[in-house]
């Protein structure tokens, strides 16, 4: 690790003023993603601005017809909450699938989400339920929010705050972990609910997480498995690796999506 | 049998510092005053060095010193060995290129060591080693071992044209043509077996010191074999001669083969030590480790057998290709020739073998032994021969394996080993009741029903173990004996300290070890100390791999062990006043025969130190003995393995339903131990077969250089083993021992892929059967079926 | 440098240290608890597993300034009044261990998850929550029966003895 400064702000404001001078400070969030990277001295912040001690990030509640998740919610913590089981289970089950018990204690919705890795799991799940990203600033749709690999709408000294989530009529999430890291190699995630179907894949696509939009129309029509009978996504856009070339990709995600309307029907 | 004696499953008496986090591995220590190393590495598979400008470097905060090979040169340090010399078919000594521990006019993978830099922390030293500028001229790089002996590859070494390190052969060749032309069926197979990273979990280490007062070196080091390394050091590399040179390998964090060989980063830092007068300390990161470790496998290999037309096997022919990276690391050259082709022959009876194995360099991490060294790769080809071969034939293929077996022994094979003892059908017999053979039809139609593919698969694995006795291999090319050695020293109060030259780094040698003695001698475990990997304390010895600690390790003590009762008898005859030949000696007490008079083995222990009963021209006092134990032949454990597996064709997922294994390891010290390493090697042999395999692209970057590519077993890719035994002792050593450390490497892989390929209903799928790949064979059995 | 004071096995611990020092490097460098260990650069391995406010936390990928005014609990700290907790006595009684590099991860994380999944684990739930511990050595057969007999002795509050 290169050496940094290090500031644990009290408040979002705080955190945004540390940022706003453009040097090049980094929000250590859960730190599961940014640390092993800066070890690996990939990346190499002047300044470390650790959101740990900013009480307003946390929290989860359901508010309405809505769940509000604190960016800093752990993963074990959305996991593990009443409130998520209650609006939305399948999101205790996104939450529950990522990493492995040590990294959920510290990894966090907000820094997995501004990171967007192609291969996490909570962009699909946060796109499919065409959820709202609150900023210090601004709402973002979800649509907005993902702009291709490790890059969202995000500004410099922007940050992620709160992930509103329109509770779904119903929601689900199919994961095929890559065999050795265990992040999605594809990942579906299907909702039904008042923005109508909507179906997101992460750890396919060339340009990060997507939504399937011939999956949606014709979920549309039957929420039903049989529904998407017949209908692939283009192995041209999805990626290639050493642990799955893109038709094998294309493939699961098919099998994916199927498995999300099974168990989303169930 | 005491409840600490042999055959007991007395729990592990190293245990207690591991779970309380006391244990003292390499990088635990710190020594006062120590800096920290870090390698410059090459980013290139194969490239010339131009230029090492050390300026910038040089002058960074805390650095001490760097250096590059043109120092080790101007200090006559040597480059590093390899141990065994191979002669070609026609005669020729191997062709070895040099291995300088820091590069010095080329570089040949990525990873090569191109400078150290030493600093106050280890923050500096990386910090420095960014500034370390190289001027390289990049070459292409051969990569692929099947094309690299192609005219017009890369030339990776001068000594070595075309690539080639050697063409060697073993076997008859003309027996096995005569075979072939009277076979009823051949088989044939093209195989590939996939490199492998060995993966240790505590990755290497080394701390060297230097000590100015008496000119001597001191060198912590995570090694299997710490009296190899300071051999090697001081007769080839030249570091100290070998008085002056102490090596350490406190608690080890497995190896597996990795950390038998002599590295650079050791030979490096204590030569350093002395050049910065500090003790200088490295410890390699994950990353290091997937570049710079030597690896494992990676054979290309046409393999045919010869069958009659009552489905006796007739003839074996083989042809390998063995990548042996870009340098020879220490024990390479012998891992795919004599370490593989003698063990062709397997389980069977088969009259004719010939094969030939050409050994080649590429622009790749060197590769040399890994858990089963050579040994997984020919039971690899021989148990995917015979099970294909089985199929092929239409016969049931543990009845095909029952006609062919061995049944009396000893057996010469065509291919150098005489095989000692065996039962070899007993175990099949076994292995298909425990795992439920009859059934498995009615358990395959109920996969179908849930539109799951299931297979069964067998492996009936030999090895050659107890490594091994030193004429044999010296005749063979070793460049040392493989005997071992032991000392026990009995202290005046009767307890007892063992010292040997075998290294434990997880096998349990402090508890089985103290088994043996507290069997023998009827005294406590807890009077019992064993003590390794020190060459201050153990004279010399040669550490630990090829499952030999047992079978040559622990003869070792037991010819110590006889030597010391045999003293202790006499001492106890003065002391009882009995002729000697009255004296026996019983669960720890010497008693005369045909008089009340007995000792305790404690009693007698201090009489040998007091001297006060004898006469001290006769009988010299103290009790220790020493011993250099030579095993007469190498032991064979065999055994069956049988896998079974369940395959989702949608999605190529593979869920391992059941696994049985039955070995024959001859006596047995400690089972609990002994089925621990065989969970162990299944585990790792899962890991061949469907999980790890080293990657590297076209320009020889390695792709699988971290946990997030390269695939290791977890606990939710493997079952529950079911393990069992069968004994027939081993007559070539006194304790009956053969050896058990890597039976599971060596049995799992073909067992597995033969369960696979059995679900399939083809042939066509390579390790690592990933679930891509299982997919996509799926398909094309599913295509197959649907045609059917 | 910053100044960081955390509790560690009980113990208040205080020291200057640069902001990119490691939990894990706290404990092994600067208060010489060599027991948590550390095998992978990629937060994978498990090795480094200690307990943080009381959940099982990677130490190579958390900053030690983050962990200021927590409670820190390592391998070292989890035998209490010289009595090793029931989870150190199953690996052992177990054989769930061989060359131990691993171990001390591993022994925190068994513990978590009888802290999260209650005291009667079943083989599968066991196998899926090691997901974030590699063991090179014991092919995980062990482990799985010792985390079980762990997490039971811990359900009954018995404390074996030494087994020999």
């Amino acid at each position: 690790m290169y050496a940094f400064d290090y500031q644990r702000p009290g408040s979002v404001s705080e955190a945004a003023a540390l940022l706003a001078d453009g040097s090049g400070a980094k929000l250590l969030a859960g730190g599961q993603t940014l640390i092993p990277t800066m070890k690996q001295r990939l990346a190499s912040p002047p300044l470390v601005v650790d959101l740990g001690g900013v009480a307003e990030l946390k929290g989860i509640d359901r508010a309405g017809d809505r769940l509000e998740i604190g960016a800093m919610a752990t993963h074990a913590e959305i996991a593990e909450s009443p409130v998520v089981a209650s609006a939305i289970p399948g999101l205790c089950q996104v939450a529950e699938g990522i990493g492995d018990p040590h990294v959920r204690n510290r990894g966090t919705i907000g820094g997995s989400l501004a990171n967007n890795d192609p291969a996490a799991d909570y962009p699909a799940a946060v796109l499919a339920l065409g959820a709202t990203l609150h900023t210090n600033r601004r709402g973002l749709s979800a649509d907005e929010f993902f702009q291709g690999l490790f890059t969202t709408a995000l500004e410099e000294d922007e940050i992620l705050t709160r992930i509103s989530c329109p509770v779904p009529e119903r929601f689900a999430y199919a994961k095929f972990p890559n065999p050795a890291s265990r992040y999605a190699m594809v990942g579906v995630a299907v909702a039904k609910g008042p923005q109508g179907v909507r179906v997101a894949v992460t750890g396919a696509g060339q340009n990060g997480v997507f939504r399937a939009t011939d999956m949606e129309a014709a979920l549309a029509n039957a929420f039903t498995p049989d529904a998407l009978k017949g209908i692939n996504v283009d192995p041209s856009l999805m990626s290639t690796d050493i642990h799955a070339d893109a038709p094998y990709r294309a493939h699961l995600v098919a099998v994916m999506a199927r498995r999300a309307v099974e168990a989303a029907a169930a | 049998m005491t409840s600490t004696g042999i055959g007991a499953p007395v729990r592990r008496r190293e245990d207690f510092r591991f779970i309380t986090g006391s244990g003292q591995y390499v990088d635990d220590i710190s020594r006062p005053g120590q800096a920290y190393a870090v390698f410059v590495r090459s980013p290139h598979a194969h490239a010339i060095i131009k230029n090492i400008d050390l300026s910038a470097a040089r002058s960074a905060p805390g650095v001490l010193g760097i250096f590059t090979g043109n120092d080790l040169a101007a200090d006559k340090i040597g480059g590093l060995i390899c141990g065994w010399m191979i002669h070609s078919k026609d005669g020729s000594p191997m062709k070895v290129g040099p291995h300088p521990a820091l590069a010095t006019e080329k570089v040949r993978y990525v990873g090569d060591h191109v400078a150290v830099v030493i600093a106050e922390s280890l923050n500096q030293a990386r910090d420095a080693a960014e500034l370390v500028a190289v001027d390289y001229e990049t070459l292409p790089a051969a990569v692929d071992v099947a094309a690299a002996q192609n005219p017009g590859q890369p030339q990776i070494h001068a000594e070595a044209p075309n690539n080639t390190v050697y063409e060697w052969h073993l076997g008859d060749k003309e027996a096995v043509d005569a075979a072939f032309a009277q076979a009823a069926h051949v088989t044939k197979l093209e195989l590939v077996n996939n490199r492998l990273i060995p993966n240790a979990m505590e990755p290497r280490a080394a701390i060297g010191e230097y000590d100015r007062g008496q000119d001597s070196y001191t060198l912590y080091t995570t090694s299997q074999n710490p009296h190899v390394a300071r051999l090697v050091l001081s007769a080839f590399v030249g570091i100290a001669p070998e008085h002056k040179l102490r090596v350490i390998a406190p608690d080890v964090g497995g190896g597996f083969g990795s950390k038998i060989f002599i590295y650079a980063e050791e030979t490096v830092c204590v030569w350093a030590a002395r050049k910065v007068g500090r003790p200088v300390k490295w410890t390699a990161d994950r990353t290091e480790a997937f570049l710079a470790d030597a690896h494992g496998r990676d054979h290309v290999t046409t393999a045919e057998l010869a069958v009659d037309g009552s489905g006796k096997m007739l003839g074996l022919r083989v042809k390998t290709k063995a990548n042996l990276g870009a340098y020879l690391s220490t024990f390479s050259s012998s891992v795919p020739t004599y370490l593989y082709a003698p063990l062709l022959s397997g389980q069977y009876d088969i009259p004719a073998i010939y094969c030939e194995v050409d050994g080649v360099y590429t622009n790749t991490a060197p590769v040399d032994a890994y858990r089963g060294a050579g040994r997984p790769e020919a039971t690899f080809v021989v148990e995917r021969l015979v099970e294909v071969a089985a199929r092929e034939l239409g016969r049931d293929p543990a009845e095909f394996r029952m006609q062919n077996f061995i049944r009396s022994f000893p057996h010469q094979t065509p291919v150098i080993m005489t095989y000692d003892i065996g039962d070899y059908p007993t175990c099949m017999s076994k292995a298909l009741e425990l795992a439920d053979y009859a059934n498995f039809a009615e358990r395959k139609a109920e996969s179908e029903r849930k539109g799951l593919l299931r297979g069964i698969g067998f492996s009936a694995y030999i090895e050659a173990c107890g490594i091994a006795p030193s004429k044999a291999v010296g005749s063979l090319g070793a460049g040392v004996g493989l005997w071992e050695s032991a000392e026990v020293r009995v202290n005046p109060v009767g307890t007892v300290e063992v010292l040997t030259g075998s290294h434990s780094h997880g096998q349990g040698h402090e508890t089985t070890f103290a088994q043996l003695v507290s069997h023998r001698l009827g005294i406590p475990i807890d009077q019992i100390s064993i003590i390794h990997g020190d060459t201050d304390k153990v004279q010399m010895g040669m550490g630990t791999y090829g499952s030999r600690s047992g079978a040559v390790g622990m003869s070792a003590i037991s010819k110590a062990l006889d030597k010391v009762v045999a003293k202790a008898t006499k001492v106890a005859a003065r002391c009882m006043e009995v002729p000697e030949e009255t004296v026996d000696f019983n669960d720890g007490v010497f008693s005369a025969r045909g008089t009340n008079k007995s000792m305790a083995f404690g009693e007698v222990a201090l009489q040998a130190y007091v001297a006060h009963k004898f006469d001290s021209s006769e009988i010299e006092p103290g009790l220790k003995e020493g011993s250099f134990y030579d095993p007469k032949n190498f032991t064979f454990p065999a055994g069956v393995h049988i896998a079974e597996v369940e395959i989702d064709p949608e999605t190529g997922v593979t869920r391992i339903d059941r696994w049985t294994a039955v070995d024959d390891f001859g006596t047995i010290i400690n089972p609990m131990i002994v089925e621990g390493q065989v969970h162990g090697g299944i585990a790792q042999g899962v890991g061949q077969a469907m999980l790890e395999g080293a990657v590297y692209d076209a320009s020889g970057q390695l792709l699988t250089a971290s946990y997030m590519d390269y695939c290791m077993p977890r606990a939710d890719d493997l079952p529950s083993f079911n393990v069992a035994m069968t004994n027939t002792p081993c007559p070539s050593n006194p304790l009956g021992i053969k050896g058990c450390g890597e039976a599971g490497a060596i049995a799992a892989p073909p067992a597995l892929i033969n369960a696979i390929t059995n679900a399939l209903g083809h042939e066509n799928i390579a390790m690592p059967a990933t679930p891509q790949a299982i997919w996509r064979a799926a398909q094309s059995s599913m295509r197959k079926m649907a045609a059917e | 440098m910053t100044e960081v004071t955390m509790t560690v096995n009980g113990e208040s611990v205080s020291a200057d240290i640069a902001p990119r020092t490691l939990l894990s490097q706290f404990l092994r460098e600067h208060l010489r608890l060599t027991g948590t260990h550390v095998g992978c650069d990629t937060s994978q391995c498990g090795a480094c597993v200690v307990h943080v406010d009381g959940r099982a936390v990677k130490s190579c990928t958390a900053l030690a300034v983050s962990c200021a005014g927590s409670d820190v609990v390592t391998i070292e700290g989890l035998a209490k009044d010289g009595q090793l907790h029931p989870m150190q006595e199953a690996f052992r009684e177990h054989h769930a261990l061989q060359c131990g590099y691993c171990t001390p991860g591993m022994i925190m994380a068994a513990v978590d998850i009888v802290n999260r999944k209650g005291t009667e684990l079943d083989e599968r739930t066991i196998r899926e929550e090691l997901e974030g511990n590699i063991c090179r050595c014991t092919g995980y057969h062990n482990i799985v029966k010792a985390v079980a007999a762990g997490a039971a002795a811990m359900s009954s509050g018995e404390i074996r003895q030494a087994a020999e």
